[in-house]
């Protein structure tokens, strides 16, 4: 429709895709031309002046094509107004491809060459980059796809990881995100759970080395957790979400590629727990009775944060008769007191998952967070003579002179309140934690940003 | 076509650094242990040190202020410049 004005004032004209047309045009074969000046519809119509862009318009807008050509009465016999197309260079299939020949050389890991005969897959087995399961093969393409997902510069430092120290950029985050199954959109979740364990509050050096089953475990607050596809309700601690997944495992990665920690080496877990491939998962922030655990942290509703908690795996707490808060006190208090060992108290942290049934019994009883977490630590005052050495017939214990004290199983803010899981079941979780407070290691939660 | 992935390390080669030859004999010698503040750590360090200064060596004793967190660094440069041997060890 508007070749025919061309003439009229253009100095260059390139088409992407049919080289006859229009007449005397440039073939932008490869779409350099398109990619570098960021065309995203065509036609786009760029004044130069001097080698320097000062206007551009694209699609067909009659006035404003007169305005930036100066040619008062170009096209009068057209219509007013016609959208134009997308460009190639920013067609989904293509663009991928684009950004590799285009940008992949602001990238600055090291290129592994495959040989012909290389299967991908299995050369980062080989490698040792997998945490024991096939992940995706990063390539340049992938990570630049990866890169879109933050705003942050690819060569900006995200942390210091443990146990080799070594400081983690935005791209080879991006590298192991990749690998992790990631999507680009997943990526600042990602980063923020990496800041949230890399650090001397979380201590993730010890958590990965100590014998103690425990790993990073991932609670995501805030509206992106939805936006994003997080599972916060059935089977939300378990396998079928690719976002839960993916941003656990690639915080793993990450520990395990760019940090060293490899179990074996100074991963030195008795058993491990299958949570250590990924543990991570929204809190069910929609219909709970609660306040969020980010809110409880002192997060506004509004904020994406991640949450990280050194955990074990979870286990179920049943009580499928219970109709009154405080008889669910009671069973959560009997069940959290045999955390690791039901002589063991004040070293560990717990997360109560309690799902939405168990929830309703509490609201319908008028409990909110703190009244149930009061109730909890009421219950949980144990008396020293059940809990020295040697009582109840079980070695490990506290010292023989706290005989005759009470103690609590937690510390006051010990308990950590997640809600989250499936309609129905009369059902929650505890996750165990880890050695507790500045000796070993505190929940540390950080804002996710874009 | 040549395909390339990207590097998912750290890119770091440790240095390889050679070891000082073994001394001939204990007799002389200062050798640090390190507690790392395990349950009992300290019977099985006892021990150790009664056998090492049975051998004629010096025993420096040290402790980590957590088991769960690496050594200070002043830790370690203070077990550096105090000891000639020290006898390392994962714990468990």
């Amino acid at each position: 429709m508007v070749a025919p004005l061309l003439p009229q004032f253009a100095t260059t004209v390139y088409t992407q895709d049919d080289p006859a047309f229009p007449d005397g045009a440039v073939h932008d074969a490869d779409l350099a031309v398109s990619w570098h000046h960021e065309v995203e519809t065509v036609p786009t119509v760029i004044k130069v002046v001097d080698g320097v862009e000062v206007d551009r318009t694209f699609g067909w807008v009659r006035s404003e094509w007169q305005r930036l050509t100066g040619i008062t009465d170009l096209g009068e016999a057209l219509p007013p107004f016609r959208p134009g197309c997308g460009s190639l260079s920013v067609d989904p299939d293509r663009v991928d491809a684009l950004r590799a020949m285009f940008a992949g050389h602001t990238l600055k890991s090291r290129r592994l060459e495959l040989a012909d005969l290389d299967d991908e897959m299995e050369l980062m087995f080989d490698r040792g980059f997998t945490d024991g399961l096939p992940v995706v093969p990063p390539t340049e393409a992938r990570v630049l796809r990866m890169l879109q997902g933050t705003s942050r510069p690819p060569d900006d430092i995200v942390a210091v990881v443990a146990p080799d120290l070594v400081e983690v950029s935005v791209e080879k985050v991006a590298v192991n995100a990749v690998m992790a199954g990631c999507k680009p959109e997943h990526l600042p979740w990602v980063i923020a759970a990496l800041e949230a364990v890399c650090n001397d509050a979380f201590n993730i050096h010890g958590v990965l080395a100590t014998t103690m089953p425990v790993g990073p475990v991932l609670v995501c607050n805030g509206p992106g957790t939805r936006a994003i596809g997080m599972n916060s309700e059935g089977n939300a601690l378990g396998q079928g979400n690719r976002a839960n997944l993916t941003i656990g495992r690639a915080v793993q990665l990450v520990i395990r590629n760019v940090g060293g920690g490899r179990p074996g080496e100074v991963d030195r877990a008795t058993h491990g727990n299958p949570g250590k491939l990924s543990f991570c998962f929204a809190e069910r922030e929609h219909d709970s009775p609660f306040t969020s655990l980010a809110v409880s942290r002192g997060f506004p509703r509004t904020a994406d944060t991640v949450t990280a908690f050194a955990g074990e795996g979870p286990r179920c707490i049943v009580d499928q008769k219970v109709r009154t808060a405080p008889e669910l006190a009671n069973v959560f208090a009997a069940c959290l007191r045999t955390l690791h060992s039901p002589k063991l108290v004040l070293a560990f942290d717990v997360i109560l998952v309690i799902g939405p049934e168990h929830a309703r019994v509490c609201a319908d009883d008028g409990w909110d967070r703190d009244r149930l977490l009061a109730e909890l630590h009421a219950r949980l005052q144990l008396p020293g003579s059940e809990l020295v050495d040697g009582a109840l017939g079980i070695a490990d214990g506290v010292p023989a002179h706290l005989r005759d004290v009470t103690l609590p199983k937690f510390r006051p803010d010990g308990i950590l309140l997640v809600h989250a899981g499936g309609g129905a079941g009369l059902f929650s979780a505890m996750i165990g934690g880890w050695a507790n407070g500045e000796m070993g290691s505190q929940p540390v939660t950080r804002e996710v940003l874009p | 076509m040549s395909r390339y992935l990207m590097d998912p390390s750290s890119e770091r080669s440790v240095p390889h650094r050679e070891r000082l030859a073994r001394p001939a004999a204990l007799h002389g010698q200062v050798v640090g242990l390190l507690d790392i503040g395990k349950p009992r750590g300290d019977v099985f360090l006892d021990r150790l040190e009664q056998l090492l200064t049975d051998a004629g060596a010096r025993v420096m004793r040290y402790k980590k202020p957590t088991f769960t967190k690496p050594a200070p660094v002043d830790l370690r440069h203070e077990i550096a410049t105090q000891c000639t041997l020290v006898i390392e060890a994962l714990a468990d």
